[in-house]
């Protein structure tokens, strides 16, 4: 099933990567640069599943959960939280924030596209 | 390419001749970018007296060595008939001014010769080699001796 | 490039670059005392970047530094550790090494281990963090616990929805068997599964049977979440078949149904080769938010089902209500509501398409509407939590059959328009090879030559100046000077690249030379043309390095002389009328004169009996050979001295001049045209010759009068302007293109100002024009000329030398102390 991904990430580099990984498994990348940008991009679209950062200016990763789980129409979409650690306290603080799974960065795109079904379909 | 011109290949080098101060002196042909007519050029203050000035060649500026003040021969006068034969050498381009440009000549290189230790007049130290054409002694020029001293303040 | 891996990781390393340039802004805050936590994110995230696109291109050497360097500045972050100025050093350092490191990748070289080592064991030591394990950054499975006792508080507050997912089918079975569905926990015993696996009890040596039995009961916050334990159990069955049996014995009634809440539990039983380590990854993202039992399947192949099933039921801490509306449910997998559904859907039979009833939603949300279904089973109408919150709005929900056109795609979040490979990208910018942009340099001043030329032409036809070839003309040329700049200024950039990599100079050259030095910097943002910031490194970093080495006393001597310990050294960059004026200062001893004089007579420089000024003698360091350092340190001293420095300035159309004030300290001063290509000059005609010079040079231009004229000697004249002297100049004769004049009087002259505030008067035989000229450089093609800036192409074609005043006065003065004890120039 093709996926309407948004990607939320401050560094171009993991955007750009996203990107490639996304749309060569035939997924439809949304990207954005930080939470704000996220928001932004959620009011134009509405995404199967929203990848984000967690360490971004403006608005981080946290903030940016909190505020699409708060939202009412958004409050269900899964949300997958990129983070090079795979330290237990901070996937357990982006649990608490609302991140449904999380992808330990540098991700093999094999496993994004598989956690990314896990959670969207 | 036949066997009759093989000559003219590895064994041989096309060589520029050219005429100044009344002398005939070639340069190889591999140097040679392009061949124009004199133009005004603008001269350089404190200028090594052979150093005639710039002139602009599309936009760029090209030194303009006067050939027969540099080889110590007789001044021909600055006329509209002057030629100037464009050299590059090693990515350094200079303007060579000289009175007539005469021929293209394939010498095969074993009828070059060094030349006599003799000759001890000044344009001695700026010929590379010697060789016999048609009864007339051309010098093949050593460009990299003719060219101005670069890279320093030319005072 | 078409590798589009490769295209990131050039943008990779581009993104590197700015990455440091913030980490570098963000210790320098930090060194100046900001302790703002946006401050340390700032570095922290630097490093954080960097690390992670280093651990996607898999290089390992700046991963390793990068997670060390970030472990620390997680304790910073995290108020664990409060850094001094020692640790903003050794950050600093840290982020010089980065640096490296990131460039060594790039250029596939290679950082040794001795320099990056020492100070990843300094920087343990010091923020206290010992060495990790190496992360396994790959996915690591997650240390499962089993919070059994949870299980209590997932009891729901009664009434409302349920949760979408009753059951599941086996994929892959290829037999048409109905589906277990289960109807009450308490016969949980008998949730062996069914069809796929045969079960012979009576030989379990015959069937050896791999796989696992999952019990799993999500908690409410399994929702909330996100997750969906539909997809999970489909990623269990990418392992192998499974079946599931969904036990509803604690589905309240319905009228008291909540419908955030899970009532709902599973025994999934999949049989598969894969470890159990691949079934506990499947569940990563749910460990904590359920109650999970992962138990092999005995090798009987029957699961070991009791054991869940038994602490699930004993657990529970309340009866539930009786389940009398079981009967009502529909057993059909698919739960739909409706009748127009086929009922019961068996297993399908290619594993890799989703089979799972696709449930379009019922018109009306679920909870409210249940309806007696005609077969009684477990399975519970549905909305998936994501459904039911997608349902409010929309008539369908997505459905989780696979299918070509995506029925239960709310057709309004596809949004294809605009989304649609168009990754939403705010303030673009375009990365261009610099050669092109060198292309369009070029061929704009030659438009500029073109320009010139076209005027003269119209001048020279006698057009009136207000005929409409000339207004065009007017025009053309304004839009042409625009368009110059326009192109410039794609040109400049920052100096701030620049100053950056000066404070690693003074960092790692104070501590060569065991000073404590702080470098200021101002005017980073000042833009300057690229080529001029590359060309003004080398020079500028061996000015800096001067400056600690030699501008600065040692600590000791400092506090002697009742100075701070630490030195400062200042770096700044600023526009000053149509230049840009850089300066080095530190606030060191300022020159010795006596010292250097002594050393310039020692090195034969000048006459043992030369009379200098102290500016005189300041100067004497830039002459070729000259080395101040009494000893030669480790830093400077290797060959290169200010004569160097000097001639790369010059290279580039500046000027470099120093004061130095005693106990105070020196400054040098560079001053560099704005851009390399363009400088609006005066055309002045002298004897035959048409020369530029440069319109911020010249103060004013003036007749000269016999009242102005004072005779110094035979032949210098001085010109009296307001009460001041000036010396007077004739182009012509120092050029060497004419005699000097008999006389000066009526003579054109231009007061030229210098950078030193001296000033000179340039006598010359006519102006012609004012007007901006391409600059043409000499030294590729012939050498420096002195007096001479370079050359341009006139409106006819031909070339007019640029002349550097300042160099000309410098010439002619230093001429006129030939008759004076003259410095020789030596080498």
């Amino acid at each position: 099933m093709s996926l309407e991904v948004l990607a939320v990430d401050d560094s171009r580099t993991m955007r750009d990567m996203l990107n490639l990984a996304l749309s060569s498994a035939g997924f439809t990348a949304h990207l954005a640069e930080d939470g704000i940008h996220g928001l932004e991009v959620l009011d134009d679209i509405e995404p199967d599943v929203i990848i984000t950062d967690i360490n971004m200016p403006r608005m981080d990763g946290f903030g940016f959960i909190d505020a699409v789980r708060s939202e009412d129409k958004w409050s269900r979409i899964p949300i997958l939280v990129l983070t090079t650690e795979s330290a237990d306290e901070l996937k357990a603080k982006a649990r608490a924030a609302g991140a449904t799974g999380w992808i330990v960065k540098p991700f093999d795109p094999a496993k994004l596209v598989k956690a990314l079904q896990m959670v969207a379909g | 390419m036949t066997d009759n011109e093989k000559q003219t290949d590895s064994t041989s080098i096309e060589l520029l001749s050219f005429r100044v101060g009344g002398q005939d002196y070639s340069v190889d042909i591999m140097s040679v970018r392009e061949i124009r007519g004199s133009a005004k050029a603008t001269s350089l203050p404190h200028a090594p007296f052979f150093v005639k000035g710039v002139i602009n060649l599309r936009g760029t500026v090209l030194p303009i060595i006067d050939l027969s003040a540099r080889l110590g021969l007789q001044t021909g006068e600055d006329t509209e008939r002057n030629v100037i034969i464009v050299v590059d050498l090693g990515g350094r381009t200079a303007g060579l001014m000289v009175d007539a440009v005469s021929d293209i000549l394939a010498i095969p290189t074993e009828e070059m010769q060094p030349p006599p230790d003799l000759a001890a007049d000044e344009a001695r130290t700026f010929v590379s080699a010697l060789t016999i054409v048609d009864g007339r002694m051309i010098r093949i020029l050593d460009l990299e001796a003719v060219m101005p001293p670069q890279g320093e303040e030319v005072a | 490039m078409s590798d589009p891996m490769a295209e990131i990781r050039a943008s990779f390393f581009i993104e590197c670059e700015e990455l440091l340039e913030s980490l570098q802004d963000g210790l320098q805050m930090m060194d100046d005392g900001d302790t703002d936590s946006e401050t340390i994110n700032i570095v922290f995230r630097a490093v954080h970047s960097i690390k992670g696109g280093a651990g996607a291109f898999g290089l390992d050497d700046l991963v390793h530094f990068a997670h060390r360097f970030e472990t620390a500045m997680d304790e910073v972050r995290a108020g664990r550790f409060h850094p001094d100025g020692e640790a903003i050093r050794l950050f600093f350092t840290c982020a010089d090494i980065l640096g490296d490191l990131v460039r060594a990748a790039r250029d596939e070289g290679e950082v040794p281990s001795d320099v990056t080592d020492p100070v990843l064991a300094k920087l343990e030591k010091l923020v206290g963090v010992e060495e990790e394990e190496e992360e396994d950054l790959d996915f690591t499975p997650a240390t499962l616990s089993l919070d059994l006792g949870g299980l209590g508080g997932d009891l729901p507050d009664l009434g409302g929805d349920l949760p979408d997912l009753s059951a599941l089918p086996a994929t892959g079975a290829e037999d048409d068997d109905a589906l277990p569905l289960m109807a009450d926990s308490a016969e949980l015993t008998a949730a062996a599964p069914i069809g796929t696996e045969p079960l012979d009890i009576g030989a379990p040596e015959a069937v050896v049977a791999k796989g696992f039995t999952v019990f799993f009961k999500p908690e409410d916050t399994l929702y909330a979440s996100g997750n969906e334990p539909l997809y999970l159990f489909r990623a269990l069955r990418d392992l192998g078949d499974i079946s599931v049996v969904a036990h509803c014995g604690d589905l309240p009634a319905l009228d008291t149904l909540d419908p955030d809440t899970g009532h709902l539990s599973w025994t999934v039983t999949v049989h598969t080769e894969e470890p159990e380590l691949a079934v506990r990854e499947v569940f990563e993202f749910v460990d904590g938010l359920c109650q999970l039992d992962i138990t092999p399947l005995k090798e009987t192949g029957a699961p070991i089902a009791e054991a869940p099933a038994v602490t699930a039921a004993a657990e529970a801490p309340a009866p539930l209500p009786p389940l009398d509306f079981a009967a009502d449910l529909p057993s059909d997998l698919s739960s739909a509501p409706t009748a127009e559904l086929p009922p019961l859907t068996p297993a399908p039979t290619a594993p890799a398409t989703p089979e799972l009833a696709p449930a379009p939603l019922p018109e009306t949300p679920m909870a409210a509407e249940l309806q007696p279904m005609p077969e009684a089973a477990a399975a519970v109408p549905q909305p998936a939590p994501k459904a039911a919150a997608k349902a409010e709005e929309k008539p369908v929900v997505k459905p989780v059959a696979k299918s070509e056109d995506e029925p239960g795609k709310p057709a309004a979040s596809s949004a294809p328009a605009k989304a649609t490979g168009t990754p939403t990208q705010p303030r673009a910018t375009v990365r261009v090879d610099l050669e092109r942009i060198d292309r369009l340099v070029n061929l704009v001043g030659e438009l500029v030559i073109n320009q010139a030329m076209l005027s003269q032409s119209v001048t020279e036809a006698g057009l009136p100046p207000n005929s409409p070839v000339s207004t065009g003309l007017e025009e053309f040329l304004q839009l042409t000077r625009d368009i110059q700049e326009s192109v410039m200024m794609i040109r400049a950039q920052p100096i701030k690249s620049l100053f950056q990599r000066m404070g690693r100079i003074v960092r790692e050259s104070s501590a060569s030379v065991g000073k404590e030095v702080r470098l200021h910097t101002d005017g980073e943002n000042t833009e300057v043309d690229k080529t001029v910031i590359e060309r003004l490194a080398d020079p500028l970093t061996h000015m800096i390095r001067n400056a600690v080495d030699h501008g600065l006393e040692s600590p000791e001597k400092r506090l002697e002389a009742g100075k701070s310990r630490e030195g400062h050294v200042t770096l700044t960059a600023q526009h000053r009328s149509g230049r840009i004026v850089i300066e080095v200062s530190d606030d060191g001893a300022g020159i010795n004169r006596e010292r250097v004089k002594a050393k310039a007579i020692e090195n034969g420089l000048i006459p043992a009996d030369a009379q200098l000024s102290d500016s005189d003698i300041d100067n004497l360091l830039f002459l070729p050979g000259f080395s101040t350092a009494a000893e030669i340190s480790n830093l400077s001293g290797r060959g290169v001295g200010m004569d160097v420095v000097k001639s790369s300035i010059q290279a580039l159309g500046g000027r470099i001049s120093i004061t130095s004030q005693e106990g105070k300290g020196t400054t040098f001063s560079i001053s560099l045209p704005l851009t390399l290509a363009v400088l609006d000059g005066m055309v002045v005609r002298v004897d035959d010759e048409t020369l530029v010079v440069p319109l911020n040079a010249i103060l004013e231009t003036l007749t000269l009068t016999d009242n102005d004229l004072k005779a110094l000697g035979p032949e210098t004249h001085v010109v009296q302007i307001r009460g001041g002297f000036v010396p007077l100049l004739d182009l012509g004769a120092e050029l060497g293109y004419r005699q000097p004049l008999d006389s000066y009087v009526g003579g054109i002259v231009l007061l030229i100002g210098q950078e030193d505030g001296n000033r000179a008067a340039l006598v010359v035989d006519a102006i012609e024009d004012q007007r901006q000229v391409v600059i043409k450089g000499l030294e590729g093609s012939y050498g420096r000329v002195p007096g001479i800036a370079a050359a341009t192409i006139l409106g006819d074609g031909q070339i007019a030398l640029i002349l550097d005043p300042t160099d000309l006065v410098g010439q002619a003065s230093g001429r006129t102390r030939t008759r004076q004890p003259q410095p020789a120039l030596v080498g």
